[in-house]
C-alpha cells in the first residue's frame, strides 16, 4: 500500500489527464456529432450520403485503431501531432459518430405534427430545427448521450498504447514498479467507477430537469 | 374584385401513391368568407387544406392566397418560391385536429414563438399580444405552464391562441374539435363564432352540422377528391343538390351527430 500512497501525486496527475480527455473529446464530439446529424438529416444527398458514410466506417472500425492511425499512421504522412492532441482527436471523431446517432434519434422520435405546426407558421428551416425539434430531440437523446458519455470516459484509457500518462498508465507504472498490480488497478478501476458514478447522477439531474414540461 | 379574394385554388391535384387524393379542385373563398368544408371520410378534405398552407406539395393546380401565387404544376425548389410559400404561410394560421402544441414551452411561449421568429416582434410587445390573447381566450392563469398539464379544450384554446398571435388574414381549421368531448367541443366552436365577428376569412372542416348552419357563409361539399357542391348552409341542409350529399347529411344527422366513419387525419 505504501507505493500506491506514494504514487498519489501521479495518480492525481493522472486522473486529471483522464477527465480532460473525456470532457474535452465529448464536448467537441458533441459538436461535430451535431453537425454530422445536420447533414444526416438534410435534403442533399452528397451531405446525407457523407454523413452516413462517416458513421458507418467510425462506428465499423475498433477504436483502437483509430487511435494508432492518428499518432503512428499520420507522421507517415507528414502531420505530427503529440500524444494528447492526437487522443483527444481520435476519440471527438469516435464518439462525434456515436452521438450523431443518438441525436438523430432524437429528432426522428419527434412528431411529425411538431414540424407542421412550425412550418404551418412560416418558421424557416433552421429555427424550426433549433427551436422546436433540437430542444425536444435533445431531452429524448439524453440517457443514450448520457451512456456514449460514460463509456468514453472508459475508452480514454486506450490513450496509455501511445503514451499519454492519464489513468490507466499511470497504474500500470505504479503496478510494473512496485509489482503490486491488483492494488493499482483495482484502486484505477474504482476511480473509473468514481467518475462514472458522478456523471450518472448528473444525467439523471440532467433528465429531471428536462422532464419538468413533461410531468 | 382582385382585392376581396382571400383563397383561390385551381385545378388542385395530389396523389399519394396510386392514391388520387384530390382530382382537380377549384375553390375560391373571398376575403372574410367562413367557409365549412364537409363530407365524407377520405373525400380529401383534410388534404385540400394542408394544400392551402402547403404542408402537402400539391402535383398540379396553382394556389393563390391574397395575391401570392403558387404553382404547383413545376414543383420546383427555387429561392422565390419558398419565400412565397412562406409569405402564404405567414398569413394563414393552421389549427390543427391534435393541437401540435410545442411541449417543451409554456403557453405564453407558444403563442409568442412565431410572432418573435417569424414576424420578427420585439419580445415585450409579442408578450403584450399573447396575454391579451391568452386573456381573451380564459387562459391568463394557464400562461407558464406547460401544455402537458392542460386539458384537451384548453390545448385547443392555446393552439387558436397561437394562431391568432400571428394576426393571420386566413385560419385553416382541421377538424378542431374532433379530439374533444361535447362540452369541450361546444366552447371552442363557440369561440370560433366570435371569431367570424373579427373579419378573420376562415376555412373549417367540421363534421358539426349545427356549428355550420349557424356560422358558415357557404358549404363546399366533398367527395372522393372533387368538390360536388357549394352552397349557401341554409341550401345545402335542406335541400342538397347532388344525391351524394342527401345520403351523407341522412347518415350524420342519425343519431348523435357523429360522423359516420372518422376522417383519415394525414
Amino acid at each position: 500500500m505504501d507505493h500506491l500512497v506514494l504514487s498519489m501525486p501521479g495518480l492525481l496527475r493522472g486522473l486529471g489527464v483522464t477527465i480532460m480527455l473525456g470532457v474535452v473529446s465529448f464536448v467537441l464530439g458533441f459538436v461535430l456529432g451535431g453537425l454530422i446529424t445536420l447533414a444526416r438529416i438534410s435534403r442533399s444527398p452528397v451531405l446525407k450520403a457523407t454523413a452516413i458514410a462517416y458513421v458507418s466506417l467510425l462506428r465499423g472500425t475498433p477504436l483502437l485503431i483509430q487511435i494508432m492511425l492518428v499518432y503512428f499512421g499520420l507522421p507517415q504522412l507528414g502531420v505530427r501531432i503529440a500524444p494528447i492532441p492526437s487522443a483527444i482527436l481520435a476519440f471527438t471523431l469516435y464518439s462525434a459518430a456515436y452521438l450523431s446517432e443518438n441525436l438523430r434519434g432524437g429528432v426522428l422520435a419527434i412528431d411529425q405534427g411538431q414540424w407542421e405546426a412550425a412550418d404551418s407558421m412560416g418558421m424557416s428551416h433552421g429555427r424550426s430545427l433549433r427551436r422546436i425539434i433540437y430542444p425536444q430531440a435533445l431531452r429524448v437523446a439524453t440517457p443514450a448521450i448520457g451512456g456514449r458519455f460514460i463509456a468514453l470516459m472508459k475508452d480514454t484509457s486506450l490513450a496509455s498504447v501511445i503514451t499519454v500518462v492519464e489513468l490507466t498508465r499511470v497504474a500500470e507504472s505504479t503496478g510494473s514498479s512496485s509489482f503490486r498490480y491488483v492494488e493499482a488497478f483495482v484502486l484505477a478501476g474504482a476511480v473509473y467507477w468514481l467518475i462514472n458514478a458522478v456523471l450518472s447522477i448528473g444525467q439523471a439531474i440532467l433528465e429531471r430537469r428536462m422532464g419538468r414540461a413533461y410531468t | 374584385m382582385i382585392d376581396t379574394v382571400a383563397i383561390d385554388v385551381r385545378g388542385l391535384h395530389k396523389r399519394f401513391g396510386r392514391h388520387e387524393v384530390l382530382k382537380s379542385v377549384d375553390l375560391t373563398v373571398r376575403s372574410g368568407e367562413v367557409v365549412a368544408v364537409m363530407g365524407p371520410s377520405g373525400a380529401g378534405k383534410t388534404t385540400l387544406m394542408r394544400c392551402l398552407n402547403l404542408l402537402e406539395e400539391p402535383d398540379a393546380g396553382t394556389i393563390t392566397v391574397h395575391g401570392r401565387t403558387v404553382d404547383c404544376t413545376s414543383p420546383r425548389r427555387t429561392r422565390h418560391r419558398s419565400r412565397v410559400i412562406r409569405d402564404i404561410r405567414t398569413r394563414t394560421a393552421m389549427v390543427f385536429q391534435n393541437y401540435n402544441l410545442f411541449p417543451h414551452l409554456t403557453v405564453l411561449e407558444n403563442v409568442i414563438e412565431a410572432p418573435i421568429s417569424v414576424r420578427r416582434l420585439p419580445r415585450s410587445y409579442a408578450v403584450e399580444i399573447g396575454d391579451r390573447l391568452l386573456g381573451r381566450l380564459g387562459l391568463t392563469d394557464k400562461r407558464d405552464e406547460y401544455p402537458s398539464r392542460l386539458s384537451g379544450g384548453q390545448l385547443q384554446r392555446v393552439a387558436i391562441a397561437r394562431a391568432l398571435a400571428m394576426d393571420p388574414e386566413v385560419i385553416l381549421f382541421d377538424e378542431p374539435v374532433s379530439a374533444l368531448d361535447l362540452e369541450l367541443g361546444a366552447e371552442i366552436l363557440h369561440i370560433m363564432k366570435n371569431l367570424t365577428a373579427r373579419g378573420i376569412t376562415m376555412v373549417i372542416v367540421t363534421h358539426e352540422i349545427a356549428f355550420a348552419r349557424e356560422v358558415a357563409d357557404r358549404v363546399v361539399f366533398m367527395d372522393a377528391g372533387y368538390i360536388l357542391e357549394e352552397q349557401h348552409p341554409s341550401v345545402f341542409f335542406s335541400n342538397p343538390a347532388t344525391p351524394r350529399a342527401r345520403s351523407f347529411l341522412r347518415l350524420v344527422s342519425e343519431g348523435d351527430g357523429s360522423p359516420p366513419e372518422l376522417e383519415r387525419t394525414n
